[in-house]
């Protein structure tokens, strides 16, 4: 299953903390391929396990079963010190009885590369994360944005064939965080070391990766770009976690889903009569008048205006509450009242059918 | 406005000092009078049955490191002094040095426990305090001692025919004071320890520190300020130890404290004493400057 550009396989990765009664299953058999120069995002809920399948990469805690290779070779039992990989701590964790250039320095001190060497890429290091005037400064010295700096740095100046962030930008203001996500994409680009981000904010997760695994209770649930994330969830979980979406529950007679009278939706071939649970982005749901061809009947509670656009929250007829997402028009037109009946449609490719 | 403000604090300036004028009293006298005679003393000549008389001397200076020769009466350099000042100093540092190496595991663990059952471990170091000294050296007198207890176990398992003639050694004065001041250099280890944050163990060991390296780049950095506390409560009263080498060292093994003693009593020569107080005063004064100002050298962190 080893592909040319594949960096890192995770298989059948299992990690339970206790034992007994006690016994915690954080990782439930994950698989996952990351592939070289990729910025590759975990996301999820606290408690998803996101963070302890990273600590089994950088080799902070040992799998319970199952095998992590890196370019084909296993390093899931090696000690964090003979794995080619360095991780951005959620906090930093910088030495604070060394200055900037001593906590970039150390990694290399330790592989014992030679001093003019270290010199050298402390200083082409600095200037990467934009530090240079501040080589010498104590680390408690320094304010959170420039800590983060310091620790990518530190993180980076090893060269390691891969680059682990743990919630790297949790601490920060907004400001300075959507600053360091451009400084972040930045820094992997110029260095082409592949980088494993975890957080819990979905935002960033689509606004920076190449990939993302959305995780939850120990599981990938679904691996895609953000575009297949965000427009093909293929579970409940994922469709709610990842943006805002409308879940609607359908019969399924003879291959189609049926909505309501005259609303039916053709399903991929095979699918077993029953029901099925479909989803529909706010944005994708058009208001019509009443008894549209193709609607279905819906009552307006309220709407909430936004600017560029507002909500209106909706009421199906088997009592199923939507929102639906209108672009302000131009005319500024009041939206639609309270209490009134409405026809609601989507056009059939923006509806996606989950997996229960 | 401004006038009045001034003076009424300055009011209240005089009248704290006022207020407090009893009890810097009570402490001039009681600390820095007892040192004043005995600077007073160290310069006067011995009384004949202890005691000083008034006449102004350098002989009790000059007696810490010669001795005058009873025949001839020529100024000799006192051996038995040197080799007395030399045991302490050795001792002292030696016990240092291994309640260091035995202590620091010891807080290690205690600071890595859960914290409800960190305060357990701290009360089971503090227990000996809650003996006599003299008593809990009495106890390891007779552990090591010729029919004590560690010889006869050793003689009944047949490791030794003989037994080990361990106590009135030095050894056994080691052993002893490791003993007594080993919960004072785990309690200041253990303060800073607690202090550490452990997710540099993983920075460390992400950088390919070995286990080895993280300790003495990272461990030992950091909770520097508790090693220097813990080596100077260890260290400052092991010199001027007396209950331990006076039970353990015998009569031979003695050290300052005890040689301080012997000129007190059967010595009679309270000038030789008292100069040899001052002396230890001054040399522990100067080490722990010494000490401090080069641990403050590279970075006062903490």
């Amino acid at each position: 299953m080893s592909s040319d550009d594949a960096l890192i396989e995770i298989v059948d990765v299992t990690k339970a903390f206790g034992a007994g009664e006690r016994r915690f299953l954080a990782l439930g058999g994950v698989n996952a391929t990351i592939r070289k120069g990729e910025f590759f995002t975990l996301l999820g809920p606290s408690g998803c396990g996101k963070t302890t399948l990273l600590r089994l990469i950088a080799g902070f805690e040992l799998p319970s079963s199952g095998e992590i290779r890196l370019d084909g070779q296993e390093i899931g039992h090696l000690p964090p010190f003979r794995r080619p990989v360095n991780t951005v701590f959620q906090n930093y964790a910088l030495f604070p009885h060394m200055t900037v250039a001593q906590n970039i320095a150390f990694g290399l001190e330790m592989l014992g590369k030679p001093k003019a060497e270290i010199a050298a890429t402390v200083e082409r290091m600095l200037t990467l994360v934009k530090m240079t005037e501040l080589a010498g400064r104590r680390t408690d010295q320094l304010s959170g944005g420039q800590q983060q700096r310091v620790a990518l740095a530190r993180a980076l100046a090893p060269q390691p064939k891969l680059l682990l962030l743990d919630e790297p930008l949790s601490a920060l203001d907004l400001k300075l965080r959507k600053e360091m996500q451009v400084e972040l994409k930045r820094i992997q680009h110029e260095t082409g070391i592949t980088f494993i981000f975890v957080t819990h904010d979905q935002e960033e997760a689509l606004t920076m990766s190449d990939r993302i695994a959305v995780m939850s209770r120990g599981q990938i649930l679904q691996i895609g770009t953000p575009r297949e994330i965000y427009a093909h969830p293929t579970n409940r979980f994922v469709a709610d976690f990842i943006g805002e979406t409308n879940f609607l529950r359908a019969a399924v007679k003879g291959g189609r889903a049926v909505l309501g009278p005259g609303v039916e939706l053709p399903l991929a071939a095979g699918t077993a009569d029953g029901e099925v649970t479909l989803a529909i982005r706010p944005e994708h749901i058009r208001l019509v008048p009443e008894g549209a061809a193709g609607a279905l009947s819906a009552t307006v509670g309220d709407a909430t205006y936004f600017g560029t656009d507002s909500h209106v929250h909706l009421t199906l007829a088997d009592g199923t509450g939507i929102v639906a997402r209108q672009q302000t028009d131009p005319e500024g037109t009041q939206g639609p009242q309270a209490g009134a009946v409405l026809g609601v449609t989507f056009p059939p490719s923006a509806v996606q059918v989950l997996e229960d | 406005m401004q006038e009045t403000e001034a003076t009424r604090e300055a009011a209240q300036v005089r009248r704290n000092w006022l207020l407090s004028l009893p009890a810097l009293c009570l402490l001039a006298a009681g600390a820095i009078g007892p040192l004043f005679i005995m600077l007073v003393y160290s310069f006067l000549t011995p009384g004949k049955y202890g005691n000083v008389e008034w006449i102004f001397s350098l002989d009790a200076w000059r007696g810490i490191l010669f001795t005058r020769d009873i025949f001839d009466d020529t100024l000799k350099l006192a051996d038995a002094h040197l080799t007395i000042f030399w045991r302490s100093v050795r001792l002292s540092f030696m016990t240092t040095v291994f309640t260091f190496v035995v202590g620091f595991p010891t807080a290690w663990f205690i600071a890595t426990r859960a914290p409800r059952w960190r305060a357990f471990w701290l009360f089971l170091i503090t227990i000996p305090f809650w003996t006599n000294l003299l008593i809990r050296t009495f106890a390891i007198n007779q552990i090591i001692r010729n029919e004590g207890f560690l010889n006869t176990a050793l003689i009944k398992i047949g490791v030794i025919s003989e037994p080990l003639n361990l106590l009135y050694t030095d050894l056994a004065v080691f052993v002893g004071m490791t003993y007594v001041y080993l919960p004072l250099m785990v309690l200041p280890l253990y303060a800073a320890i607690e202090r550490f944050d452990h997710r540099l163990l993983e920075a460390g060991y992400d950088l390919y520190a070995s286990r080895l390296a993280v300790l003495r780049r990272i461990i030992f950095p950091t909770v520097k300020p508790g090693i220097i506390a813990g080596s100077i409560l260890v260290f400052i009263p092991s010199l001027g130890a007396y209950v331990t080498p006076r039970i353990l060292g015998g009569g031979r093994n003695m050290m300052i404290g005890n040689f301080i003693d012997l000129q007190f009593g059967q010595g009679r020569n309270w000038p030789l004493g008292a100069s040899l107080s001052v002396l230890l005063l001054v040399v522990v004064t100067a080490a722990l400057l010494i000490y401090v100002r080069f641990a403050n050298r590279d970075g006062g962190h903490g």
